[in-house]
């Protein structure tokens, strides 16, 4: 058994605590919960909630942790923190003290970055984070025990819905248009005169088209999964099932936007408050071990933990009279923003970061962070990070004559994996009763995928 | 303040129902690549540990993604120049930047080996097949077979569990090797990376505590001996495709016999208007020209029998593989000996092999359906690979009357 009871767990917290107040974090309740790593690695599959639906993706899941832990391939992550109000964070029994205490610091980083950070403010709903999760698991758990429906139609569903759950709504508290607005805005588009001076433009026999109000939808649309709730022939169960799994992806989509800063921020303040503890000198010792081992750059890759530590330590230094310039940051901004605007030519040289790409079987060097090239280095960062790494995919159109579904691949130099994407089709299809076509670029040219509603996939040129 | 729970284990597996219908799915996946992987494998000679890599489809977990052609960015230690190659794709593994954020699809670890004798326990689970009569005669309280009872750390050097071993000695290099990168990114965390590298290349010795042993049970037990003898028209007309199907049907009806009993021999006949016993490699890629007698495989085949496997003391199954062409001043003795072999025999059937969507049914078919009325003969067609498993289960049904 550990080395510590609760109770001291209980002292090394409030002297946590009262240096979180002091320094200004703003946090939820804070509740912890200490299990043992079998629990650790089922918390872990089920993205740390008490209750979920159940799937069989995390049954592969808990396998793979399981067994990369097995084979001593990966440590398990010391704790897991979950967004909700009270904060619930689980720590291992098996860790140390410093490690719990560590760890414990590492949580107050967050706690306050899920309560102050715009994207989780705008997304999530603190509060009714377990609620919610529970309430779905027992929905699903409702069809899944319906004679009607089984196990099996569930499962189907939910497989095509975990498909595409990450093509929904992707800017975060964006006001969106209804219909009657979008149509209102086209038409008023369409009869403002195009120039300023349009007497002086020379006369054009072929006027352009009026805009088409029977199109549905009106103006591509990235959510595809909300498209599909409301235009597709669907049995309300079927609806319901893909609104759990639209309504988890939103919950989690700002943690996916910030993982480089939220990891950062939790960082830096571990760091900030071990320091500030006064720990005796073995534990001391440990901590700058186990902190540099948090932060230390995957060669090869990026570690959030570190670019994140980094970028908040260097915008620390460079505002030494303004406390409050890392707190404003961390409200505003998500990786993305954040990467283009303070991830400076001096962080990226000393970070040594690079870029490259796969030539052939090889994978090549193309940049490094020099004057040329840490530009380049920066903008693929922020170009992956987050929902970036994940493609844009459009409903373009609802053909009804054939209820055929057109969607379209919004390219940016980047092709999709066509193996990956043939299947995905064809999930679609469980969803979609007809046709759907992808519209994508390969080597520079027009493709289209389509799948019918045998699942018979064809690429041709468009 | 904050509160501190222990978290108290109701002894429940949460994962558990997920866990099951994640391995219900590997399976199914693997016996739907069944018959492509099971018609490769070399008849006999293959012991049934062999390892059998097997794609499995189905259980990932597909989304749209980029494919390869974007940039991606990670971190180095200074020394990078550009156009230094830092990595080769590896078959079934990302690139050596995996730390790209949502979408890397990892590894599949999945993607995993199975040994032919699993394989042929999920393909005869799956045919629901009958157990099959044994001769009561036919024991031989002989052969002593060993039981494997899982692994232990002392044992004599034959029982060394190899693989097994290996495994045990990466783990503990594994936690070396991490141990150690704690303890030097104390110093210097930026050189530490490639601490890890270097003793990649460092020799790391086994240790007496790496080594398992088999623990096994020795077992007596009473013995069935049976016999498959294989039968197969090796004339001008049996093309490759043609003795493809043979030995892949031949294969799988050997895997079965060898699951009900502990000593399978078998043996190889291969006949045009003569008959000789050949090897195993003759008989699937020697090609003879010149026409058919049947009954001459037949006539051979019992004169085995006689000289080497007494009916009394073996269960002898005999299958026979022709494409239905006989000169056919021959079927009335070939009816004959069949009729001969089933007394014998205690399974014996007529596959007739006619690749292609024709099939235009042969007269020593007919013949065979007409004249022969024995409980134990069996007669099955097969146009396709898929027909095999089909035609093997119509075939062991018969015994299982």
């Amino acid at each position: 058994m550990s080395e510590y009871s609760i109770k001291e767990l209980l002292e090394w917290n409030e002297k946590i605590e009262n240096i979180v107040l002091a320094e200004g974090l703003d946090c939820y309740e804070q509740e912890f919960e200490v299990c043992d790593y079998e629990d650790m690695i089922g918390y872990e599959t089920y993205v740390g909630m008490p209750s979920h639906y159940p799937h069989w993706s995390y049954g592969k899941n808990y396998e793979r942790t399981k067994t990369l832990h097995r084979y001593n391939m990966t440590g398990l992550p010391y704790e897991m923190v979950i967004n909700s109000d009270p904060c619930i964070a689980y720590l291992m029994k098996d860790n140390t003290l410093l490690l719990q205490i560590l760890t414990i610091a590492h949580v107050y980083g967050h706690n306050d970055f899920f309560k102050n950070n715009r994207m989780f403010r705008l997304a999530t709903r603190a509060k009714d984070t377990v609620e919610m999760f529970k309430n779905h698991a027992d929905r699903i758990r409702e069809y899944i025990h319906d004679p009607g429906i089984g196990y099996e139609k569930v499962e189907k569903i939910l497989n095509a819905a975990h498909a595409i759950k990450f093509h929904i709504y992707r800017n975060i508290g964006e006001k969106r248009l209804s219909d009657e607005e979008k149509k209102r805005a086209l038409l008023e588009r369409y009869r403002k005169p195009k120039t300023e001076y349009p007497l002086l433009e020379p006369r054009v026999k072929e006027e352009e088209p009026p805009p088409d109000f029977k199109k549905i939808p009106v103006e591509p649309q990235e959510d595809i999964l909300l498209f599909i709730m409301n235009y597709g022939k669907l049995l309300d169960w079927e609806r319901d099932i893909l609104n759990i799994v639209r309504e988890e992806t939103i919950y989690f989509l700002p943690q996916i936007e910030t993982k480089i800063m939220n990891e950062g921020w939790a960082s830096y303040w571990h760091y900030n408050i071990l320091n500030k503890l006064n720990l005796p000198q073995g534990l001391h010792m440990e901590f700058l071990k186990r902190h540099n081992q948090v932060i230390r750059p995957h060669l090869g890759q990026l570690n959030p933990y570190y670019i994140g530590f980094k970028i908040f330590e260097d915008i620390k230094n460079k505002y030494p009279d303004n406390l409050k310039k890392i707190f404003e940051i961390r409200e505003v901004e998500r990786d993305q923003s954040f990467i283009r605007r303070y991830l400076t030519r001096e962080l990226c040289e000393e970070m040594n970061l690079f870029e490259y790409l796969k030539l052939g079987k090889n994978y090549i060097i193309t940049e490094v962070s020099d004057e040329d090239g840490w530009k380049s280095v920066r903008d693929t960062i922020a170009n992956s990070a987050g929902l970036s790494g994940i493609p844009v995919i459009n409903v373009l159109e609802w053909v009804q004559k054939d209820n055929m579904l057109i969607i379209e691949h919004q390219y940016d130099g980047r092709e999709l994996e066509l193996s990956f994407a043939y299947e995905t089709i064809k999930h679609i299809t469980d969803l979609w009763e007809g046709k759907i076509m992808l519209v994508t670029k390969i080597d520079n040219k027009r493709k289209l995928i389509t799948c019918d509603e045998q699942k018979r996939v064809t690429l041709t040129d468009g | 303040m904050a509160i501190f729970r222990q978290f108290i284990n109701s002894g429940k597996d949460r994962a558990a129902e997920d866990k099951r219908r994640h391995r219900q799915l590997v399976e199914e996946s693997i016996k739907k690549n069944i018959g492509n992987i099971i018609a490769e494998e070399s008849i006999i000679g293959q012991s049934k540990d062999k390892k059998i890599k097997i794609p499995i489809r189905g259980i990932k977990e597909y989304r749209f993604i980029y494919g390869n052609n974007g940039s991606s960015a990670g971190s180095g230690d200074g020394s990078e120049k550009r156009g230094d190659k830092i990595g080769e794709e590896k078959a079934g593994k990302g690139g050596p930047g995996d730390g790209q954020a949502g979408n890397n699809e990892g590894e599949d670890i999945y993607e995993t080996e199975v040994t032919i004798e699993e394989l042929i326990k999920y393909l005869f689970d799956d045919l629901n097949l009958p157990d099959i009569d044994k001769k009561k005669l036919a024991e031989v309280e002989s052969i002593r077979s060993t039981k494997n009872l899982g692994y232990q750390r002392k044992g004599i050097p034959p029982r060394l569990a190899k693989k097994r071993s290996v495994v045990e000695k990466i783990k503990r290099k594994q936690g070396y090797l991490r141990n150690k990168n704690d303890g030097e990114s104390l110093q210097d965390n930026q050189s530490e990376v490639f601490e890890t590298e270097k003793s990649e290349d460092k020799r790391f010795p086994f240790m007496e505590d790496d080594l398992r042993y088999r623990r096994i049970r020795e077992d007596h037990k009473k013995d069935f001996n049976a016999v498959v003898i294989c039968i197969m028209d090796v004339s001008g007309s049996m093309d490759q495709t043609k003795k493809y199907m043979a030995r892949s049907f031949y294969f799988l009806l050997y895997q079965f016999i060898k699951l009900k009993y502990s000593n399978v021999e078998v043996v190889f006949v291969a006949h045009t208007t003569v008959a000789k016993e050949v090897n195993e490699d003759e008989f699937f890629h020697k090609g003879e020209s010149g026409g058919t007698y049947i009954s001459s495989g037949y006539e051979k085949a019992l004169e085995i029998i006689e000289q080497r496997y007494n009916p009394a003391s073996w269960n002898i199954y005999a299958f026979h593989c022709s494409d239905g062409d006989n000169w056919s001043e021959d079927n009335k003795r070939a009816i004959e000996m069949a009729d001969k072999l089933c007394e014998v025999c205690n399974l014996f059937g007529y596959g007739e092999i006619v690749p292609g969507y024709y099939s235009s049914s042969s007269t020593i078919k007919a013949e065979y359906k007409k004249n022969v009325k024995r409980n134990n003969f069996s007669v099955i067609t097969m146009t396709k690979k898929e027909d095999i498993l089909q035609g093997l289960k119509k075939l062991l049904e018969k015994e299982g009357d």
